[in-house]
């Protein structure tokens, strides 16, 4: 059992845990993401270690409620448990010294966005960072992306915040002008993921994706998470979650995501029935 | 009349194919007390037994046979636990036709002596009806070994160390114990309540099983043998990476390994969804791909998820199939459609990303290969379609490099299996064993444990003397 020693609502669909993990804190690197599994019934979900507290033994993640599992989630609270905690997985994100990079988060992909931006910071990178989301309501961790970023910009889809576009706007823009930018990280939607490596390609602009793919085990052992990446199959829990975008078959990994939507629907509207009835006969 | 009833074995009555493809309850029901004593009645209690030969763990067949048929049921159980920890798993899923049953003395000219069937009833009544006999406390030596992988070798290696008075503990990736026994072979083969009493009776002999523990990912193998103080390491990690076909169309959804369809299946109990949350693709029409043990459960699998028609498509004929033959019989009750001699080449688009036919061709055999088995050779302009909405390859697996990366001076072969010698389980670096699927490539239950069984001996040896000298 996995204790949350905090919780914090970021905005109305985002939500952060802290979580003790003492031994996965212990070895969590930017880039990793871990599984878990609410209780007995629970299924198993991916969620990146947003950050992570060795002396406290803790480690973070933000999730965005939107099916059942998350929503579940979402209604555990300090002082709660969770049955299984299992990481850390995946390759950790490569952090050199790049010279200047552009950090590009979108929607909860700000939470994962972040570990990596600070990591990137911390190895001497000029870091300049765009985070968006579809309304100001649904946009966290602005002075937290601002502490690590030599630059931030904002977007929202509906101009709520800072400037009314989607990210790959101000991104064009500035591999446009800013001919020193040698690398982009993109964390989001897969769809944000795929335009914005359709920019970074026109400028030729080496770009670093996390994928997220629907997993099972996260240890390679079942193939559920796989994808193509340069025309091979990879998958996505122990050969990335981080690829190269410009490599990337963004449409099989969309189409790949729908796979269960029918069961997915039925899921959450059958749990959400049975809070409100369990709230209402309280 | 006698000798009619030496010929042929009393048969386990079991569920109509018709009722069980409708539940996940196991198939057949076990012999009662009089059947199994009429059953053990047949064995001759041979002075040079062949069975026994046919054992890779060497159960006395005879005397726990002989014990049944005096009515000694618990001590019939425990005379086979002397070398077989698993007894209740072993009756059920040891390929028997081809190990103990198939030099069976009887077996020459009848039916040989179910001995299987013997032994599952004992374990089951063991489990019932005895007190679970629990070794004397042995003396505490102050060792401390890791077990990676909690599947037969693991468990087998932990009991044996336990009992020697070393501190074990079993770290397992998964969040439930018991390898394939509980994420692959199907509850309707193997209930899981089976696999529970086992990993249970190793925790109370004070074996320390820490599940959610991906070594490699949390710990490496050096950081248990320095920082935390192990002496020894055993790694029975099993084969755990699926093997595909390579052919058009495998990323469409509806497309599963049968690693992940099982695991879906019985590890996530997703037959229950939604009362569990885990889905899976229920097909109306399914095909599976292959001719093992694997490819049977997940056909049967499929069937009892409400598929309409399950294909079972293998390149070559039914004899050629590894499997299991009491699992092809079954399969073949259930109305499962054999495609013998045809080979997927193709998985067909519906345009939305999903699956909706497979193209295959049909196959003759040819020389044989270097399996000694006829080679299959497709036959040209027979390819055809079939109409599925669930293709699942169950072709095998290999080795799971997540671990081994993490341990460069561990010499692997050259398909990519740890280098272990095959009486002790030592590998090229000191103090680390392995055994089971991880060093054989995918084998059988029983293999696991019997090198489970001797990584455990030889790890005894090792932590009294710290002596290594891996020969190859
Ligand atoms: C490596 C990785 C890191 C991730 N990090 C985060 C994160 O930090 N924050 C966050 O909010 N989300 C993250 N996700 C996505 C998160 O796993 C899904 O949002 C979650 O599984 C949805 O579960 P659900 O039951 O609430 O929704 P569902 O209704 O079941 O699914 C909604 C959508 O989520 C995806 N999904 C469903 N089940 C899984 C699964 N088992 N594995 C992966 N995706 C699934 C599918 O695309 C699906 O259409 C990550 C995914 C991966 C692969
Ligand atoms: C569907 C199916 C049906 C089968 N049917 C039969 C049958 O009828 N009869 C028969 O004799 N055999 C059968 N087999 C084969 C048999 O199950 C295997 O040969 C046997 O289980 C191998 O045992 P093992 O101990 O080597 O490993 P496994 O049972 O594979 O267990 C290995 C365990 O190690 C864990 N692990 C892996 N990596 C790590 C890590 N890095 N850290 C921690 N833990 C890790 C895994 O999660 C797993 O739990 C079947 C196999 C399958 C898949
Ligand atoms: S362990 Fe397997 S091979 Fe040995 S006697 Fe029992 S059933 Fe036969
Ligand atoms: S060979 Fe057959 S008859 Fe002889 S002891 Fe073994 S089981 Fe009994
Ligand atoms: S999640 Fe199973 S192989 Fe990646």
């Amino acid at each position: 059992m996995f204790e949350i020693v905090k919780k914090e609502e970021l905005s109305d669909a985002v939500t952060l845990f802290e979580i003790e993990a003492e031994d996965i804190a212990k070895k969590a690197k930017a880039g990793n993401f871990f599984i878990l599994k609410i209780n007995e019934q629970g299924e198993r979900i991916p969620l990146t270690i947003a950050d992570f507290d060795r002396d406290r033994g803790t480690i973070t993640t933000v999730f965005q409620k939107i099916g059942k599992t998350t929503h579940h989630l979402g209604t555990l609270n300090e002082g709660g448990f969770i049955s299984d905690v299992i990481g850390p997985l995946g390759k950790p994100a490569h952090i050199e010294d790049f010279g200047t990079v552009v950090c590009v988060g979108g929607g909860v992909g700000i939470a994962p966005v972040y570990p990596i931006a600070k990591a990137f910071k911390e190895a001497g990178n000029t870091v300049i960072s765009i985070i968006g989301a579809r309304t100001k309501n649904l946009i966290f961790w602005e002075d937290k992306m601002r502490a690590v970023s030599d630059d931030l910009i904002v977007t929202t889809d509906d101009g709520s915040h800072g400037r009314k576009s989607v990210v790959t706007v101000p991104l064009d823009e500035l591999l446009r002008t800013d001919k020193s930018i040698n690398l982009v990280i993109a964390i989001g939607p897969a769809i944000m993921m795929k335009f914005v490596c359709i920019t970074s390609e026109k400028y030729n602009v080496k770009t670093l994706v996390s994928l997220n793919s629907i997993m099972v085990d996260g240890t390679g052992m079942c193939g559920s998470c796989r994808i193509e990446v340069g025309g091979e199959i990879k998958f996505a829990c122990v050969d990335g979650p981080e690829f190269d975008g410009h490599k990337v078959d963004f449409d099989l990994l969309m189409a790949r995501q729908r796979m269960y939507l029918d069961e997915e629907k039925f899921a959450l509207q059958r749990y959400l029935e049975s809070y409100k009835e369990k709230k209402g006969g309280k | 009349m006698e000798d009619k009833k030496k010929k042929n074995r009393i048969k386990m009555r079991e569920q109509t194919p018709q009722a069980r493809i409708q539940n996940f309850m196991e198939v057949p029901y076990g012999y009662t007390p009089n059947e199994a004593v009429e059953e053990a009645s047949r064995c001759l209690s041979c002075l040079r037994p062949a069975c026994r030969n046919g054992c890779p763990v060497e159960v006395d067949i005879p005397s726990f046979i002989k014990l049944i048929k005096e009515g000694k049921f618990i001590e019939a159980a425990w005379k086979v636990k002397e070398k077989n920890a698993l007894p209740a798993v072993c009756g059920r899923v040891c390929p028997q036709e081809i190990q103990c049953e198939s030099l069976c003395i009887l077996g020459k000219k009848g039916e040989p002596v179910a001995i299987g069937n013997l032994e599952r009833f004992v374990a089951d009544y063991e489990a019932s009806e005895g007190e679970i006999q629990t070794p004397e406390k042995p003396k505490v030596t102050g060792r401390k070994v890791a077990i990676i992988g909690s599947g037969p070798g693991g468990l087998t290696c932990a009991a044996d160390l336990i009992k020697s008075g070393h501190q074990v503990t079993l770290f397992e990736a998964l969040h439930k114990p018991g390898g394939v026994l509980v994420y692959g072979i199907p509850e309707f083969r193997l209930p899981k309540t089976i696999v529970e009493r086992e990993v249970e009776y190793i925790k109370k002999l004070g074996v320390e099983v820490v599940v959610n523990a991906v070594i490699g990912k949390l710990y490496t193998i050096d950081e248990l043998l320095n920082g935390h103080g192990y002496d020894a390491c055993f790694i029975a990690t099993g084969a755990g990476l699926p093997m595909f076909l390579g052919i058009p169309g495998e990323n469409l959804n509806g497309v599963y390994s049968a690693n992940e369809f099982l695991t879906r299946a019985n590890l996530m109990k997703a037959y229950l969804f939604p009362e569990y949350d885990t889905p899976v693709k229920r097909g109306k029409k399914v095909a599976v791909f292959g001719g093992g043990n694997v490819t049977i459960d997940t056909a049967r699998v499929a069937l009892r998820l409400g598929a309409e028609k399950v294909y079972l498509i293998y390149r070559r004929s039914e004899e050629e199939m590894p499997a299991r033959k009491a699992e092809i019989h079954h399969a073949h009750e259930e109305g499962i459609e054999f495609m013998l001699l045809t080979n997927p080449t193709g998985f067909i688009d519906d345009g939305k990303g999903n699956i909706c036919a497979v193209e295959c061709s049909k196959m003759e055999l040819g020389e044989p290969d270097e399996s000694g088995r006829r080679r299959p050779v497709p036959i040209k302009g027979s390819k055809f379609q079939v109409e599925i909405d669930v293709g699942i390859p169950a072709i095998g697996t290999r080795s799971n490099p997540l671990l081994l990366h993490t341990v460069p001076d561990l010499k692997l072969n050259k398909k990519g299996y740890i280098s272990a010698e095959a009486d002790t389980g030592m590998t090229s670096k000191q103090g680390v064993f392995a055994g089971g699927d991880i060093v054989t490539g995918s084998a059988t239950v029983i293999l696991a444990m019997g090198a489970g069984k001797k990584a455990a001996k030889s790890i005894n040896e090792y932590l009294k003397w710290k002596y290594w000298d891996f020969k190859r």
